[in-house]
């Protein structure tokens, strides 16, 4: 902030300038507790650059919303053509879109590595549990503004999708479908719910993420950021009072960053320019349809984010207790949702990183990820016999990870854990 | 082949093959096409097919005639006196005025808008469809199709392609090595055997040769698959320009971040 010259004319008009700033606003005081006095521990590996990116993208979500919402018809008569009006005939109508699209399944690639991170590491522990359950907390309400996006478009899965999660709410014993009633705005999926989804995705929902963002960061901020090898920084302070492990955010990590986030950029724009429906991954093909209440697809599938969650649902095939399999399939999937929240309660290692952890925490972790990605698959794919059984096995790992995480983490060996940061 | 092989090979394929919603239950064995967004003949003459053959029942409502003409490099004067059978302007959408309720009935269903057919199917759908329109009588319109079975559409392209039937012919027989087997005791001679299922042309009922007529179809596919996003080419062009950009933007990062990290230990 400052030139080499003290003396030089601008930096003393500076100096009277942010010296008048700040007799009214804590300007250099906020900037130097979040940035260039905000210390982060050395030894921050490829895992935590999603953070950033995170924002990044949710940033991009937001500019490239508004740039959209200019020229989109919030209507069930309107929808479809007014999104083929922006790729046709809006000037880089095409771009703001596919900005915005391929930028959806870029969001959570991104969140799903920075969650893993913390997964990794034990970011979640003690003192970070509040942390953790902003970031949760943030990370349903992005799966509802995905949700509520994606019936924007008015194509046929667009349609479909909503219409099958929707239905979910109808599980509900005694008040399911007066409540799904409620939430469509009419006896079907609709204009009406559409108008309502439109509400909700481009003002409670983006208002409600950034809100959450910020007390993300100034959470993050006042316990310190954790690092992979799961030490408290600041119990090895130097004489001036800064963690001997740790480094000023800026201009360190923001340099580091910048770097990141051009490489990022660049996997990014792969996707935008070369492959923005990315095989039917980004972009389901029957959604190049207007939605029709009645011509169902001949196979729903939600999009790729969603699958892992959409095979729990569907692997609840049984009654239960005068209950209906759809109902298990929802509390399962709600369920699978919610479990990540209690991780810093399940979580009973003497130590936080994976490093230090013993076998069984690895495999653990293994079989979680290894379970999550094959649901993800099979949600893709329509139901076999064969596909319904696996994912009834992954989602059995799938809680199992979290059910036994006090077990096998007190039983196992862990390594002693190093005073300071290692690189 | 057994049901279970089949099924399993479907599975295999279905697993192996990540095309999600690709026309895996068509069986038909699609003919691959490339389609190129840079043939302007192709696309000019594609269009010209598809406002004579197909747009009096199939609109392309969110395409408009201007940008498309322009893209192709068209006049307007002469696409409005050659391609714009409706009496639009040539910013108008390229709507048409068959009544929708009303084709219902003369059809048994709406014959749908294909502005985005070549994204919602593929590029090769739209080919292969064409192209194997064949003589059915038991069909309400005396057509069936191989890509889609009991369509209600009629093979409208039937005087440029000719009487396609579908049956039993003579084919060269395929030897092991994939080649065509040749009689061992006759030089040049094939070996065939009856085939059937098959599609064959009736020569001369048709204005095109079968090579002109599959070059038509291509080109007609050209043109859709342009419909279907107009900014390809565009998009594909800016990228190549976003991706070098960042590549050097990266470069000097790269620098900025070392200068910053080199005394950190």
């Amino acid at each position: 902030m400052s030139s080499p010259e003290p003396n030089s004319k601008f930096n003393v008009v500076w100096t009277d300038f942010m010296g008048w700033v700040d007799e009214r606003f804590p300007a250099t005081e906020t900037f130097e507790y979040h940035m260039s006095k905000y210390y982060a521990p050395k030894n921050f590996n490829f895992w935590y650059y999603f953070g950033v990116l995170a924002i990044f993208m949710l940033v991009n979500q937001i500019v490239t919303g508004i740039w959209l919402t200019m020229s989109y018809t919030p209507s069930g008569e309107g929808a479809f053509a007014s999104v083929e009006y922006i790729m046709r005939d809006v000037e880089y109508g095409w771009l703001i879109r596919y900005l915005h699209s391929t930028g959806a399944s870029f969001f959570f690639i991104v969140v799903y590595a920075h969650m893993y991170r913390a997964m990794l590491y034990g970011s979640y522990r003690g003192p970070r549990e509040l942390l953790w359950l902003i970031g949760m907390v943030i990370f349903v309400a992005l799966m509802a503004a995905g949700f509520t996006g994606y019936l924007l478009p008015w194509g046929n899965m667009s349609y479909w999708g909503a219409q099958v999660i929707v239905s979910l709410a109808g599980a509900i014993p005694y008040i399911g479908p007066e409540l799904m009633e409620w939430v469509r705005g009419d006896f079907l999926m609709s204009g009406a719910t559409l108008n309502r989804f439109f509400a909700l995705h481009v003002v409670a929902i983006p208002l409600v993420l950034v809100i959450l963002v910020f007390v993300h960061l100034v959470a993050l901020h006042h316990v310190g950021s954790n690092n992979p090898d799961g030490i408290e920084i600041k119990k090895n302070k130097g004489p001036d009072g800064i963690p001997l492990d740790g480094i000023a955010f800026h201009p360190y990590y923001t340099v580091h960053d910048i770097h990141a986030a051009v490489i990022f950029l660049f996997f990014f724009a792969l996707a935008v320019f070369f492959a923005p429906e990315m095989g039917g991954y980004f972009l389901e093909k029957p959604n190049f349809v207007e939605a029709d209440p009645l011509k169902t697809p001949d196979h729903i599938a939600p999009v790729w984010y969603y699958t892992p969650y959409y095979s729990m649902l569907r692997a609840s095939t049984f009654e239960l207790f005068g209950m209906t399999a759809k109902f298990w399939g929802f509390v399962t999937m709600a369920a699978a949702i919610i479990m990540p929240a209690f991780l810093p309660w399940l979580d009973k290692s003497p130590v936080k990183s994976i490093r230090y952890k013993g076998t069984p925490s690895k495999v653990a972790l293994g079989v979680f990820i290894v379970s999550f990605f094959i649901l993800g698959y099979l949600g893709t794919l329509g139901p076999t016999d064969l596909r319904t059984a696996t994912a009834q096995v992954c989602t059995m790992f799938y809680f199992l990870y979290f059910i036994l995480m006090p077990w096998y983490t007190q039983v196992e060996t862990t390594k002693p854990v190093p005073e300071r940061v290692t690189s | 082949m057994s049901g279970y092989l089949k099924k399993l090979v479907f599975v295999v394929f279905v697993i192996s093959a990540a095309p999600l919603w690709a026309a895996t239950e068509i069986g038909y064995d699609m003919e691959p096409i490339s389609p190129d967004l840079e043939d302007n003949p192709s696309l000019q003459n594609g269009m010209r097919l598809y406002m004579n053959y197909c747009l009096g029942c199939h609109s392309l409502q969110y395409q408009r005639y201007e940008r498309t003409v322009d893209d192709f490099g068209i006049p307007h004067d002469i696409a409005l006196e050659k391609l714009v059978f409706t009496g639009q302007k040539i910013g108008g959408l390229m709507t048409n005025a068959m009544p929708k309720d009303k084709a219902k009935n003369w059809f048994g269903a709406t014959p749908p808008d294909l502005t985005m057919i070549t994204r919602f199917k593929s590029p090769e759908y739209v080919y292969n469809y064409l192209k194997t329109f064949y003589v059915d009588e038991s069909r309400p319109f005396g057509a069936n199709n191989k890509v889609f079975p009991n369509v209600g559409m009629p093979n409208v392209l039937i005087d440029l392609q000719g009487i396609q039937r579908n049956g039993c012919m003579q084919m060269s027989k395929i030897a092991a090595n994939g080649g065509e087997m040749r009689d061992p005791l006759v030089a040049g001679q094939s070996v065939t055997e009856e085939k059937c299922d098959q599609l064959y042309i009736e020569e001369g009922t048709g204005k095109y040769t079968a090579e002109e007529f599959d070059a038509a179809v291509y080109d007609l596919t050209n043109f859709l698959y342009y419909v279907g996003e107009p900014s390809r080419l565009e998009r594909q062009r800016t990228g190549i320009f976003v991706l070098l950009f960042l590549v050097i933007l990266g470069c000097f990062t790269y620098l900025l971040n070392r200068e910053y990290w080199k005394d950190v230990h």
